[in-house]
């Protein structure tokens, strides 16, 4: 029971609990996207744990701090309040929906429940999951990845100017 | 170990969050007072013992504490209370990076006056400047008002806007002292450059030596003046610092996302705004003009100097107490310096703001990692 | 020790998690932040993996790490695209609810 395992069952929890909160949350969109960033927040903590330092910071700075700000930018912008949805066949949907994944999850947890060695009995070789040596891989062994998702990002910034834009007409 | 991150910790919110912030505004009442050929605020006293008005911050502390706390009808409550603190929260921690102080050794115990050094200092004070943006926009969204919603909208704008540019202007000091690590950037700004070395490297003439002497600290504000400019308005605007204040502009919008808070909900979301300004203070100070170090006198010349008539323990801790004093003069030449563009600048207008981050300080921070990096190869390739 | 099981089951939970989300909700807002939650379960996935074969010293295997950058940055493209689409669809038919937008069921 050292202080990093107890950390990766306090953050594990807080993870479980808002994602929960996330999705089960009904009444308020606002609270959901909060819930989505506690999750988001306590994974990056369990990424430092596993010692993945450039992508803990990367995960606060873009997934935390900036794409579920665009989430909040749009409730804000649409002003969605309550989520009054006229009743439909839901509990048919949610019950089939939960078998599912409790099948899955029984399948995941089975496939994975055995086998696999302690992390810290291996270690980790000096600067690993530094922005050094992600770097340098980065830009050597997956260059062209790199570049790959900036034409990426370009199509994506055209395609979202050119939906949002209204008609001139 | 932990005892010291501990005292540390106690430290930084005692006396810097407590005790430095309420000054602050005392200074911003002073100084704005001073520029506009006026007396400002001085009538607070107790017992009829006024002290220059620095019994302002605590009147505002109490008169804050003793406000109604007021949820408007129809917001969100939880929301609405959550804002606040959200929002205080990563002013507070981001100081946990910043070096008060370089490394002493005393005998065979390391004392390093920063509260955590991680790999990735520079990085955290990034992402903790990105959750930044949350406490100000359920803030606007949560007041159930319209001009709220418009100060929340505007905020998240800005915000994320400026992010972007507050890290690229800054990678041409992460490129020339080649590390995150904030202490270790203090250290490699505790040289001196030869001033017309840039002659050798750039046109090769060959710059004689009894020019030698004519030498500048080797700060980060020498090596890259246009990044120290457009670092300093990125993240001032990152803190919504006048004349980026548009989300609180008291004229247009009302102060715009915090305009239904009253009494310390209120207080929290200025005092975090003075805590950020702490915060920005140390950060350039450590970036941009050499952290703890006095210039032209490194580590080792004031250690070796003070040590002669004392023993080297006495002389590490002086030279500790030195370094730390220069440190806190630096952050108030930039706290004096923020105050000053606060009460001389107009506020930006919106389509200005975003002007200014996207058409002119990302270009101009691009061209800047280029320039840098050319100059970089070309004083490789000559020595 | 960490034992890798329970990292590798928690990124199971929250994937099942992200997917009762798509399966349930008919907030298309909140469809799209499930489908942020199942990336994020597969993200820790390929961490938790990286970490148990680190590689050497001289050569570091950093595979999986690099992966996680890629799909944060697919993520963020398609959340860009996606709340486009969201935008379009409530100019067009005032609502985001699935329910309603369903027009090609029988």
């Amino acid at each position: 029971m050292t202080v990093p395992v107890v950390l990766f069952y306090a953050f594990a929890v807080l993870a479980v609990v808002s994602a929960l909160g996330m999705v089960l949350n009904v009444r308020n969109t606002v609270a959901s996207a909060m819930n989505l960033v506690v999750t988001m927040i306590a994974l990056a903590g369990i990424y430092l744990l596993l010692e993945a330092y450039l992508v803990a910071v990367v995960q606060i700075m873009v997934y935390a701090g900036a794409i579920v700000v665009l989430f909040l930018f749009v409730v804000m912008l649409l002003n969605l309040r309550h989520d009054t949805f006229a009743p439909g066949r839901q509990w048919l949907v949610k019950a089939g929906a939960l078998l599912l994944s409790l099948v899955v999850l029984s399948e995941l947890l089975r496939l994975f429940s055995g086998g696999l060695p302690a992390p810290q009995a291996v270690l980790a070789p000096a600067g690993f999951g530094g922005y050094r040596q992600v770097g340098i891989a980065l830009y050597t062994d997956y260059v062209l990845l790199v570049e790959m998702a900036s034409l990426l990002l370009l199509a994506a910034i055209v395609g979202a100017l050119i939906l949002a834009k209204r008609r001139i007409d | 170990m932990p005892v010291e991150v501990i005292v540390k910790s106690l430290f930084i919110l005692i006396v810097v969050v407590v005790g430095l912030a309420p000054v602050i505004t005392w200074i911003e009442r002073k100084q704005s007072a001073v520029m506009q050929d006026r007396i400002g605020a001085n009538r607070a006293d107790v017992a009829g013992i006024t002290v220059l008005g620095l019994l302002h911050p605590l009147a505002d502390v109490i008169k804050l504490l003793a406000k109604e706390d007021v949820v408007p009808t129809g917001a969100n409550r939880v929301m609405h209370q959550l804002a606040p603190m959200i929002a205080a929260v990563p002013a507070v921690i981001a100081y946990a990076v910043i070096p008060f102080g370089g490394v002493y050794t005393f005998g065979d115990w390391k004392l390093s006056l920063v509260a955590a050094d991680p790999d990735w200092g520079l990085l955290y004070i990034f992402a903790i400047g990105s959750i930044a943006t949350y406490g100000s926009v359920l803030a606007g969204w949560a007041s159930n008002n319209n001009w709220s919603l418009l100060g929340g909208l505007r905020v998240s704008a800005q915000m994320i806007s400026y992010e972007v540019t507050m890290g690229l202007s800054v990678v041409g000091v992460f490129m020339i002292f080649g590390t995150l690590k904030l202490t270790d950037m203090a250290i490699a700004q505790d040289q001196t450059f030869r001033l017309l070395g840039f002659l050798e490297v750039l046109f090769g003439l060959q710059v004689p030596v009894w020019l030698d002497w004519l030498r500048l600290p080797g700060w980060g504000i020498f090596y890259q003046p246009l990044g120290f400019v457009m670092f300093l308005t990125a993240i001032m605007a990152e803190n919504k610092r006048p004349p980026f204040d548009m989300p609180e502009g008291e004229s247009e919008i009302i102060a715009g996302y915090h305009l239904e808070y009253s009494g310390m909900r209120f207080g929290l979301f200025y005092m975090s705004e003075f805590i950020e300004v702490i915060v920005i203070a140390g950060l350039v100070a450590t970036l941009f003009l050499g952290g703890w170090s006095v210039p032209y006198l490194s580590q080792e010349t004031i250690i070796g100097a003070i040590a002669g008539p004392f023993n080297t323990e006495f002389a590490t801790g002086l030279c500790m107490i030195v370094h730390f004093a220069c440190f806190m003069l630096k952050v108030i030449v930039m706290i004096w310096l923020q105050m000053a563009l606060r009460w001389t600048l107009p506020r930006f207008r919106y389509d200005q703001v975003m002007d200014l981050c996207w058409k002119i300080i990302l270009p101009l921070s691009i061209v800047n990692i280029f320039v840098t990096g050319a100059v970089m190869l070309l004083a490789r390739g000559s020595s | 020790m960490l034992p890798l099981e329970h990292v590798i089951g928690l990124s199971a939970i929250l994937f099942v998690i992200g997917m009762i989300g798509v399966a349930t909700r008919r907030n298309l807002i909140v469809v799209l932040m499930s489908i942020e939650l199942m990336l994020n379960a597969v993200n820790l996935a390929f961490v938790g993996f990286n970490r148990l074969w680190p590689g050497t010293a001289e050569a570091p295997a950093l595979d999986g790490q690099i992966f996680v950058l890629m799909v944060i940055t697919v993520a963020a493209a398609e959340v860009a695209v996606g709340l486009g689409i969201v935008i379009s669809l409530f100019r067009n038919r005032d609502s985001v609810d699935l329910e309603e937008v369903s027009l090609l069921k029988w």
